[in-house]
């Protein structure tokens, strides 16, 4: 394998990645203000795009096979759990954490 | 320090998940037969957690650069999405941090800042800043990490990826509490289930995050109406 490939790769990864994350702000440079629909969904969106990002973490479950995701959803469930209950963020994704690599070698 | 201080503590939910998810992709790398070299370069230049993990594979198969920047280019588009809460905000900071701050917001380093509330002796702009510095050099620091001593890990790490799936689960419950309307989640959620279904598994992010914007920007008076006039975000 050569340098040059993998430095390439890297770059064209690079560049694309950095295109994404630019757009908005090149989008929106030259305007002094936002456009209010712009600015409401900047403050909207987050709620939208955390509810998505749980599921896109969870995409790769097989629900044909056994478990069918219980682990998962178990897991998922008591984080919810903790974090209504405790309301600590550190100690709801270690526990949650654990109890699913706990799981996925007994029970399933 | 009292941000530097602040900001350490707003990026730990994230460490665990960065910590090994920077591991495994090291590992993958190592295992392809890159140096750490390569590791450190593209977890400081990429900075993008699952796109890296398939550009091993790319690299593995030889794949075009042409590929790798249009998997790219896919994989991230998501990020489109997160810069438009930050323009205005980023843009007034202005120098060289600006365009650091906007080209290394991630899934994670997004939603800490999303749902940080930040006391009134902290500069939130400054501590902003140390969030994004941080999570950018835990990323880097675990890849070049699993590079070197990978294999030597003598415990079996495998469901530690879970850790980045309870985060965002901590997020939403955090955020459903504090908003007074609950419908930007419950349209994201729901369009996220039903562009799973319907289109599977690899291609329903962007279509969810496309529809949900839409409903929102479409529900704008409705839900403004409700929380008179202010989202809690």
């Amino acid at each position: 394998m050569s340098d040059i490939y993998i430095i390439t790769a890297i770059a064209a990864a690079a560049l694309a990645t950095m295109f994404d994350r630019a757009l908005p702000y090149m989008l929106f440079s030259g305007k002094k203000e936002l456009p209010e629909r712009a600015s409401y969904l900047g403050n909207s969106l987050p709620t939208a795009i955390m509810a998505i990002l749980v599921v896109y973490c969870l995409r790769n479950i097989d629900f044909s096979v056994f478990p069918h995701g219980l682990a998962e959803f178990i897991s998922v469930l008591l984080v919810a759990f903790l974090q209504i209950w405790k309301n600590n963020t550190v100690v709801s994704i270690i526990l949650g954490t654990a109890c699913y690599m706990v799981l996925i070698r007994t029970v399933f | 320090m009292k941000n530097f201080t602040f900001a350490c503590r707003l990026v730990i939910p994230v460490f665990f998940s960065y910590v090994f998810i920077g591991l495994a992709y090291g590992i993958l790398l190592h295992q392809a037969g890159y140096s750490v070299l390569w590791a450190v370069l593209s977890s400081m230049f990429i900075y993008a957690g699952s796109m890296q993990i398939v550009l091993v594979a790319l690299l593995t198969s030889g794949a075009s650069l042409w590929t790798i920047a249009f998997t790219a280019l896919f994989i991230n588009a998501r990020h489109i999405f997160y810069g438009i809460g930050f323009v205005e905000r980023f843009r007034e900071i202005g120098g060289w941090k600006y365009p650091y701050m906007a080209l290394t917001m991630t899934d994670e380093t997004y939603s800490v800042l999303c749902s940080a509330e930040y006391p009134e002796d902290v500069e939130s702009d400054t501590a902003v800043f140390y969030v994004q510095l941080l999570g950018h050099i835990i990323w880097v620091a675990a890849s070049a990490f699993g590079a070197l001593m990978g294999e030597l890990i003598p415990f079996d790490m495998t469901g530690i990826e879970f850790s980045a799936t309870a985060f965002f689960v901590t997020v939403v419950v955090s955020q459903w509490r504090r908003s007074n309307s609950h419908i930007p989640a419950i349209t994201g959620f729901v369009s996220a289930i039903i562009f799973y279904f319907a289109l599977g598994a690899d291609n329903f992010i962007l279509p969810a995050l496309s529809v949900s914007a839409v409903v929102l920007a479409l529900m704008k008076d409705r839900i403004t109406l409700k929380t008179g006039g202010a989202l809690n975000v």
